[in-house]
């Protein structure tokens, strides 16, 4: 405790105040739903049965997901070649990317009109059908396989390249490479990754309704939807609402323990070379890994990219209007996000309570953002025109959304801030302001540009919070994207889907990028 | 940072001048206020006679825009509500915040009669499956559909106006059968979407034969694209109508405003704009005036509608019988 004597500083109050603040805006409004539904709140058996889709679509995209990841994040982990880096960003970009033009996508390569089975007809095969729980899930996967592959990629690069290069003078062979280092790092990887990627997918909507084929893919956010839209059964949405937050605590209760807080989006750096026990066989398979996985997540962007680059020129400017609004909002929601992140996280490294990271991590992925956006609605009523703070409010939900990824990412960084940088500090007499900027916050850049990237990327994206909202001339790039799609002119809708891409994709590269330009002291 | 005070200070200025004239408030479905939508050019229609700002807010879909209003209830800033569709109207009505428009509609060119206190007509269409114009062995009932291996998109009635319609009409025409027929149905249903805009997506990029759109579908192609490949696909059970109407709510403190706008709505300002707009029939427009093209598109012999009472008290059972029947 004497290292940190003194009282809590006025840093450390802004971060207990916002944590306090993202609690309340997370279940605020799953309470202002509550209020005003009757009581009491009851479930049919068509929700029991949303509940069983969603959580076995949900489990059997984790768990595929981070299997297909181990691969690839080994093969990646262990080469150098030209353009990793390049590559690397752009396999994350299904992550970033909005549902809509994430499905399209697939369903260019993997529809019944989609490329696979042209090939597959060409050559004289029955065709493929993505439709059902497999479409569900391979969407699913798609969308959260580059998230997976970054998690457990970092578990190999927390491996020191000095106890490598012990292994190697010891000549350990591949077996013995995966007895000591690589099953304990999954071990401790794995649990966490695939938890963070079940509690995505139980929000799921758009995808499961689109590529589950029918009713039968039911999700919970379905239902909500529905208890919202046609029902109007406010209580019905509370309660579903309610069983999200209770799947959230559930599945974090399984995996708890096997958990451990992970730095996220840092040190992509030169693989350690030679990996010991390294064989032809050993590259050619991660040479495979490397293409299967780049040929998965690319191609539907490539499919995205060819539909629409020839009606980018011709788009109404209208649509780059609202491509401007949605920068803008993108660098507002990265800029908040940052800013309720950094106090937050600076708090718990100094109490090391990451368990409350999680708590609070969990509890704004697994909150349904439709609940979020109701809920928000009615407490803004009273007090102002939510058509008026359409952008912001959306600014702001999508910086809550970014903000269990920022945490994972800033608090491992602040911690080993403090333990290195803060005793040195104290000696200098740094304090407050001062003594973040001097010592801790160089040693955040990165997973801070990595966090506001994401922001940024999913604040672009957004087609949710702000259909809830919308007025003429507020459109952002996704709203009218759909709303060309609305009138037929689906050309230029996969024009905006093209530009909506590469500005979601550049937004985050520019912020992941500037965290990782080395920071020039001052 | 004193340029913003100062431009804060300037816009709220401006807003308490702007605020001179009454305001209108229309709360409508997203697309209808879109630039591609007839929005824009009945604002100005309107503002051109009314001597008021006419506000056109938003609000997701038909089904969105009611729980809006009723999230809002009594203190909505709305006062006037544009698109909800006759599958919606008696719960807008009971939960009680609409007033009568009394208005006696002229000119009416529905194809039913129309007698509704609250709720005036502005445009509608019929339901049918589009499909390219070289498709073979187009059906000419759900039965034949049924017994074909023609792959269709529908849209999900949970969350779609269009797909609530389709499950009117199959249970209009079939009453008890309907489920027999659903699940006939359910090997020709490539997926069901969240909504219109998905499902025609997925068919123009040749995911289905066919999709669930309207008759007036086929029009969009010919006029605006020049491409008279579509057809809409005539059915012999006859086709259901989609309604949209408006109402003004009993909470609005513009009743007269609201008043004239719903008249204005029935005028030949508002009405010539639909068709090319809304890509819907006018309600209030003879045929003679519907634009070059139009006359090609199908009429079905038989139109279909519920009324508002019988919709709301089939809504629950129809959609049972169709979750169970796509569920097995």
């Amino acid at each position: 405790m004497a290292s940190r004597a003194q009282p809590l500083s006025g840093l450390d109050r802004t971060g207990a105040v916002f944590a306090a603040l993202v609690t309340l805006a997370v279940l605020g409004p799953l309470a202002a739903v509550m209020a005003r539904a009757d009581w009491p709140l009851a479930l049919g058996p068509a929700d029991l049965a949303a509940i069983r889709f969603t959580l076995v679509q949900a489990a059997l995209s984790a768990v595929l997901s981070v299997v297909l990841a181990i691969p690839v994040a080994r093969a990646l982990a262990r080469r150098d070649f030209a353009g990793r880096r390049m590559l690397v960003t752009l396999m994350g970009a299904p992550f970033l990317l909005p549902v809509i033009v994430a499905v399209l996508g697939l369903l260019a390569v993997f529809g019944r009109a989609g490329w696979i089975n042209a090939a597959l007809a060409g050559i004289g095969l029955g065709r493929i059908d993505v439709y059902g729980l497999q479409g569900v899930v391979l969407a699913h996967v798609f969308l959260n396989l580059p998230l997976a592959v970054r998690l457990i990629l970092q578990g190999w690069q927390d491996i020191p390249s000095e106890r490598v290069r012990l292994a190697t003078a010891l000549g350990f062979s591949g077996a013995d490479m995966r007895r000591h280092f690589e099953r304990p790092l999954l071990r401790a990887v794995l649990p966490g990754a695939a938890l963070l990627i079940f509690l995505i997918c139980t929000t799921s909507f758009a995808v499961a309704l689109i590529l589950g084929g029918g009713p039968r893919a039911t999700t919970v956010e379905l239902a909500i939807y529905q208890a919202f839209r046609f029902d109007f059964d406010l209580g019905r949405a509370a309660a579903l609402g309610l069983v999200q937050v209770a799947i959230c605590f559930g599945a974090g209760a399984l995996a708890f323990g096997a958990i451990r807080g992970r730095e996220l989006g840092t040190g992509l750096d030169r693989p350690p070379l030679p990996w010991p026990g390294d064989g032809r066989g050993a590259r050619a398979g991660d040479a495979l890994a490397i293409t299967l996985a780049a040929l998965f997540l690319l191609l539907p962007l490539v499919a995205v990219a060819i539909a629409g680059l020839p009606a980018l020129a011709g788009m109404p400017g209208l649509v780059w209007h609202a491509a401007l609004r949605s920068v803008v909002l993108a660098l507002a929601s990265a800029g908040l996000a940052v800013a309720l992140a950094l106090p937050i996280a600076l708090l718990v490294a100094r109490l090391r309570r990451p368990g409350l990271v999680e708590g609070l991590a969990f509890l704004t992925i697994a909150v349904s953002p439709l609940v979020i956006g109701t809920g928000m609605f009615v407490l803004i009523r009273p007090w102002g025109d939510p058509v008026a703070l359409a952008l912001p409010v959306t600014g702001l939900v999508n910086a809550l959304v970014a903000l269990p990824f920022l945490l994972r990412a800033l608090v491992p960084a602040a911690v080993a801030a403090e333990a290195g940088q803060g005793r040195l500090a104290e000696s200098l007499g740094l304090r407050g302001l001062s003594r973040l900027r001097h010592a801790i916050l160089p040693r955040l850049r990165r997973p801070l540009g990595f966090g506001a990237g994401l922001a940024a990327a999913f604040s672009m994206g957004d087609l949710g919070v702000i259909t809830l909202f919308s007025t003429p001339g507020q459109g952002t790039l996704p709203l009218e994207m759909y709303r060309l799609m609305g009138a037929y002119r689906t050309d230029d809708a996969q024009g905006a889907a093209v530009l909506l891409m590469a500005l979601t994709l550049a937004v985050f590269w520019v912020f992941d990028r500037g965290g990782r330009l080395d920071a020039v002291a001052r | 940072m004193k340029h913003t005070i100062i431009a804060a200070g300037l816009s709220v200025f401006a807003g308490a001048a702007f605020a001179q004239a009454p305001v209108l408030t229309v709360y409508t479905y997203d697309s209808f206020v879109s630039d591609w939508g007839p929005g824009p050019a009945i604002e100005e229609a309107f503002e051109a006679t009314c001597g008021c700002d006419l506000q056109f807010v938003g609000a997701g879909d038909g089904a969105a825009l009611l729980a809006r209003v009723r999230l809002e209830g009594e203190r909505s800033e709305a006062d006037v509500v544009l698109g909800l569709d006759t599958n919606l109207t008696a719960a807008a009505r009971d939960a009680g915040l609409f007033a009568p428009h009394g208005i006696t509609p002229e000119g009416l060119t529905l194809p039913v009669a129309w007698e509704d206190g609250e709720f005036l007509p502005f445009d509608w269409g019929y339901f049918a499956f589009v499909h390219r114009a070289d498709l073979d062995g187009v059906p000419g009932s759900f039965e034949e559909l049924a017994a074909s291996d023609l792959s269709i998109v529908i849209q999900d009635p949970r969350s779609s106006t269009p797909g609530l319609g389709l499950l009117m009409w199959v249970q209009a025409a079939y009453g008890a059968d309907a489920g027999a027929i659903w699940e006939g149905l359910s090997d020709n249903i490539v997926t069901v979407t969240p909504g219109w805009s998905e499902a025609y997506g997925l068919f123009l990029e040749g995911e289905a034969d066919m999709v669930l759109s309207y008759t007036t579908s086929p029009a969009y192609h010919l006029i605006a694209e020049e491409d008279a490949g579509f057809a809409a696909a005539g059915f012999d059970e006859g086709h259901y109508m989609q309604v949209e109407v408006a109402g003004m709510l009993a909470g609005t403190d513009q009743p007269e405003l609201a008043r004239d706008f719903l008249r204005f709505m029935l005028g030949e300002a508002f009405q010539n704009v639909i068709p090319t707009t809304n890509w819907m029939y006018p309600a209030a427009l003879p045929a003679e005036a519907l634009p070059d093209g139009f006359e090609t598109l199908l009429t079905p012999a038989r139109p279909i509608l519920l009324s508002p009472e019988e919709a709301a008290a089939v809504r629950d059972e129809a959609l049972a019988t169709w979750q169970a029947a796509l569920s097995r």
